[in-house]
């Protein structure tokens, strides 16, 4: 088994409010290799936005280690976390995902430049990852011109274009239709079946299922986890046996 | 190629683990559900027992599989019926064929002119196993939904895996709604634990304290489940 992308220790975070202290998550210990995507699900009030927050660097734990691809981001100056998530990490909103007034291609290519690399390079890198899921012939459309299953999968793009191998999603599907939510969530699945490591937060179970584990969070304890599931092949040589 | 899915839904029925999908009661007939969907393959044309059953298997994606014996009897049924007559004579092998008639046609088309019904209310297992658990004292009711929860989860998980593979085909199609009713199913049944759980977390911080003892044996089921 290769490395964890991921690996959340013991991981609490405690917020202050007067002389109350509310802990949002405690002890959780949570690692995602390269090719695993897990499902996060608890009500809201769980924690779940919190270990996502944490998990890309934004905020930080009151105790515990969050490492991604190998480095404690403890033990980094600001600058350091701040390539960190430029480089390594993407995220995946419900909406809002897309800079309105930049074409697909576009937005893609704006992590890699902001990255130091340049145009051309940044452009050619961000239509391969669109054609990657599915929307290359988008490539020229602004936010607006496309739907809105389209654009989460622009937003996948970005958050895997260039070197970045971890995706952290917040109900990536929660403004979509059945249909195009379950389309988007295919999309997730084969690019972290082609190497990335997925962290998918949702309170749906018919997304979540999507995921190779699920963890289940209440009041930020991970209480329980399903999987990993057997691949279909195995099912499948089960039934016929 | 899908004959996976007796297995899926059976898992948990016999007790080995790894599937939700065993203990859902049906609630539909699953004699009805042959006689009309045997009469809706001689729909598409006359046909021997041996291959509707291939066919009733395929289109199902071998959920509810039949032996060649419920069809040749289910068979017999309809002809006394007046809904199939024997088409021609017996082939090489000695199978007869079947074809529809005028009134098996109508009987078809009333069928998917007609919503399913549950046939009285079906025993759920699980159902009867919160009930109990919130009435019978001791029983971590939390710790029961969340056991069934990963169950379903683990049992969803396994159903969208199938999904994912299905292609486009017709036979793909047919498969992959059938699988999509078993991940509705589950998808509600997760809900419902949700829904349960909220319940219970919430009888508990309201409930008046009925004496010393039982508020205890409360508070500490609620504070154990959580941890």
């Amino acid at each position: 088994m290769s490395a964890p992308l991921l690996e959340l220790s013991g991981v609490t975070r405690e917020h202050r409010q007067g002389d109350v202290v509310v802990q949002a998550l405690r002890g959780v210990d949570l690692s995602v290799t390269p090719g695993e995507l897990v499902a996060v699900m608890g009500p809201s009030g769980s924690g779940k936005s919190t270990l996502l927050q944490l998990a890309g660097g934004l905020d930080s734990p009151t105790a515990g280690r969050v490492c991604v691809e190998g480095r404690d981001l403890a033990g980094l100056s600001p600058a350091q976390v701040a390539a960190v998530r430029r480089r390594s990490v993407g995220y995946v909103f419900q909406d809002l995902n897309l800079l309105p007034s930049l074409t697909a291609v576009e937005n893609v290519a704006l992590p890699l430049e902001l990255d130091g690399v340049r145009g051309g390079v940044a452009r050619r890198t961000a239509r391969a990852a669109l054609d990657e899921v599915g929307v290359g012939a988008l490539a020229g459309r602004f936010p607006d011109e496309m739907s809105g299953g389209q654009q989460q999968r622009v937003a996948i793009a970005r958050a895997l274009v260039g070197p970045r191998r971890l995706l952290l999603a917040d109900e990536p599907t929660g403004a979509l239709d059945s249909t195009t939510g379950e389309e988007v969530l295919r999309v997730l699945r084969a690019r972290c079946e082609a190497g990335a490591a997925g962290v998918l937060v949702t309170h749906e179970a018919r997304h979540a299922a999507w995921a190779d584990r699920v963890v289940f969070l209440r009041d930020g304890v991970i209480v329980d986890q399903s999987g990993p599931v057997a691949p279909a092949e195995s099912l499948l040589a089960a039934g016929g046996a | 190629m899908i004959r996976m899915l007796l297995w899926i839904v059976g898992g948990g029925r016999h007790g080995t683990g790894g599937s939700c999908l065993g203990h859902t009661a049906y609630a539909y007939s699953v004699s009805m559900s042959i006689r009309h969907g045997l009469l809706a393959l001689l729909q598409r044309g006359p046909s021997h027992g041996y291959q509707l059953r291939a066919e009733f298997d395929a289109a199902t994606g071998a959920t509810w599989p039949l032996n060649v014996g419920q069809v040749y009897s289910t068979l017999d049924r309809l002809e006394r019926d007046g809904l199939v007559v024997q088409d021609g004579t017996p082939d090489a092998d000695g199978r007869i064929a079947y074809r529809l008639t005028d009134a098996g046609r109508t009987e078809v088309s009333g069928w998917f002119g007609s919503p399913v019904s549950p046939k009285g209310a079906p025993r759920d297992e699980l159902a009867i196993k919160l009930a109990l658990a919130v009435t019978t004292p001791g029983v971590d009711v939390l710790a029961v939904v969340q056991t069934q929860r990963t169950a379903t989860m683990t049992g969803l998980q396994q159903l969208t895996r199938l999904k994912a593979r299905a292609g486009d085909g017709a036979e793909d199609l047919a498969w992959s709604l059938v699988l999509d009713s078993l991940v509705f199913r589950a998808e509600a049944e997760s809900r419902w634990l949700d829904h349960c759980e909220a319940r219970v977390a919430r009888a508990a911080t309201r409930r008046p304290a009925p004496g010393p003892a039982a508020e205890a044996a409360g508070a500490a089921t609620v504070e154990r489940s959580r941890r």
